[in-house]
């Protein structure tokens, strides 16, 4: 079992950041009559999101939160020893994006660079590696970007995705710490369904060809070609209802800790009606189930540093709260951690 | 059974439920009301019912059959 432990160990400043332009659900009625508009906003509670234009990406939204983070914290660019970029937006098919925005951001050729191409589950595992590296006695700062362009993968007019997503980046440090903070991982898989929420065409299996890009209708009335996003709604749903209680089952008994001494949990927000079953079955009340889904929408992997920021930056730049962060997402892969964060630095969120 | 339709009315919000209707033809029906009906089977009978397995029922009376045979009503 992927079961990991840490002390001492901390994020010490997270930042976020969202493109200027808002879609607004309620006027989203065209493709969609209004009572799907309607029953959409009530059972995801996305009822506004953020969409990049064609010249922002993730690295750019990442780029403005870690230039906003390192002002913040007074960091010295050759103290980043680290830099993690979790997208599955990347820049290019290649090369990574990690390397360009070593270079963007000005850090030392002495920084390993690399990609995680996970999704939902991004920033729990992006975490987990941030944390291991700076475990570490050489690594002094771990950078961990993490954003999304999702309202660039899927189709506007595509009944099950066409009003969730929105686009967002964020920038999180890790560090040693001078305090205890026991830290606990918990990492998963199952790639019998990979196709539960995936893009078939474009990669190398399915190359992309005159077929990949032709425009089709489907039964349910969506209208997409096989190089944007598809998602089983259902069987997402089916997945987190079972998946995502049992993973924290295994880690609080893992770390030996009650339920009650979480501040803060933390769910990838993917659709209201998902958290509110998970809560409903872990019996966490609502004054700890902090949600920004009504504002960003699925903004995938940057979900949780989003939250974070936008919902409890004053709680997290005040006091210590012990947090529970959860990530679920497309592989199907999905993730869980325990840990504390002490007096955290958070800039406001950026909007570029 | 009672108690059953009870609940189907309230996640479906529609007034009046057959166990004979095919709930597949109701005004109601989307994926998102399909997704109500896993969510509240979840919350009352402790069972996520599988998409595929799902897929396989068609009235009422088949959603409250597959409850009752895998879990004690």
């Amino acid at each position: 079992m992927a079961l990991l432990t840490f002390d001492r160990i901390g994020i010490t400043g997270v930042a976020a950041s969202v493109p200027r332009q808002k879609i607004v659900n309620a006027e989203s009625t065209g493709f969609f009559t209004p009572k799907e508009v309607k029953s959409t906003i009530q059972k995801t509670g996305i009822a506004e999101r953020r969409k990049a234009d064609k010249n922002i990406c993730a690295s750019d939204l990442c780029h403005a939160a870690a230039e906003a983070l390192l002002a913040e914290m007074s960091i010295e660019r050759d103290e980043i020893d680290v830099l993690i970029f979790v997208s599955q937006t990347p820049d290019y098919r290649m090369p990574v994006t990690g390397t360009i925005l070593q270079d963007r951001l000005g850090l030392a050729q002495t920084t390993a660079a690399f990609d995680i191409n996970l999704e939902g589950s991004g920033y729990v595992y992006g975490l987990a590696l941030a944390y291991s590296f700076a475990q570490q006695e050489s690594i002094r700062k771990v950078l961990l970007l993490d954003g999304e362009t999702p309202t660039k993968v899927y189709s506007f007019k595509d009944k099950a995705a066409g009003l969730l997503f929105g686009d967002g980046g964020s920038a999180t440090i890790v560090e040693k710490i001078d305090y205890d903070n026991p830290t606990y991982f918990s990492l998963n898989s199952d790639g019998a369904g990979s196709h539960i929420i995936w893009i078939k065409g474009g990669g190398y299996r399915h190359p992309s060809s005159a077929e990949t890009l032709r425009v089709k209708e489907h039964e349910d009335g969506s209208i997409r070609f096989d190089e944007q996003g598809v998602i089983d709604v259902a069987g997402f749903f089916e997945f987190t209802s079972r998946e995502v209680p049992a993973d924290m089952v295994r880690i609080f008994e893992y770390a030996g800790e009650s339920y009650e001494a979480i501040d803060y949990y933390l769910f990838h927000q993917a659709a209201k009606f998902i958290n509110d079953q998970i809560a409903k079955k872990m019996e966490i009340p609502d004054d700890k189930l902090p949600y920004s889904i009504h504002k960003f929408g699925n903004t995938s992997s940057v979900s949780i540093p989003l939250t974070m920021v936008s919902e409890i930056g004053d709680q997290l730049r005040r006091d210590k709260n012990r947090i529970f962060l959860s990530g679920f997402g497309a592989g199907l892969s999905w993730a869980s951690a325990i840990t504390s964060i002490d007096r955290c630095l958070i800039p406001k969120l950026v909007e570029i | 059974m009672e108690q059953f339709l009870e609940q189907l009315v309230e996640v479906l919000e529609r007034e009046d439920i057959d166990p004979e209707d095919e709930f597949r033809d109701y005004e109601e029906w989307d994926s998102l009301a399909f997704l109500s009906i896993i969510a509240m089977i979840d919350d009352n009978y402790d069972m996520v019912i599988p998409g595929e397995e799902f897929a396989k029922l068609n009235k009422v009376i088949d959603i409250y059959n597959y409850i009752n045979n895998h879990h004690k009503i």
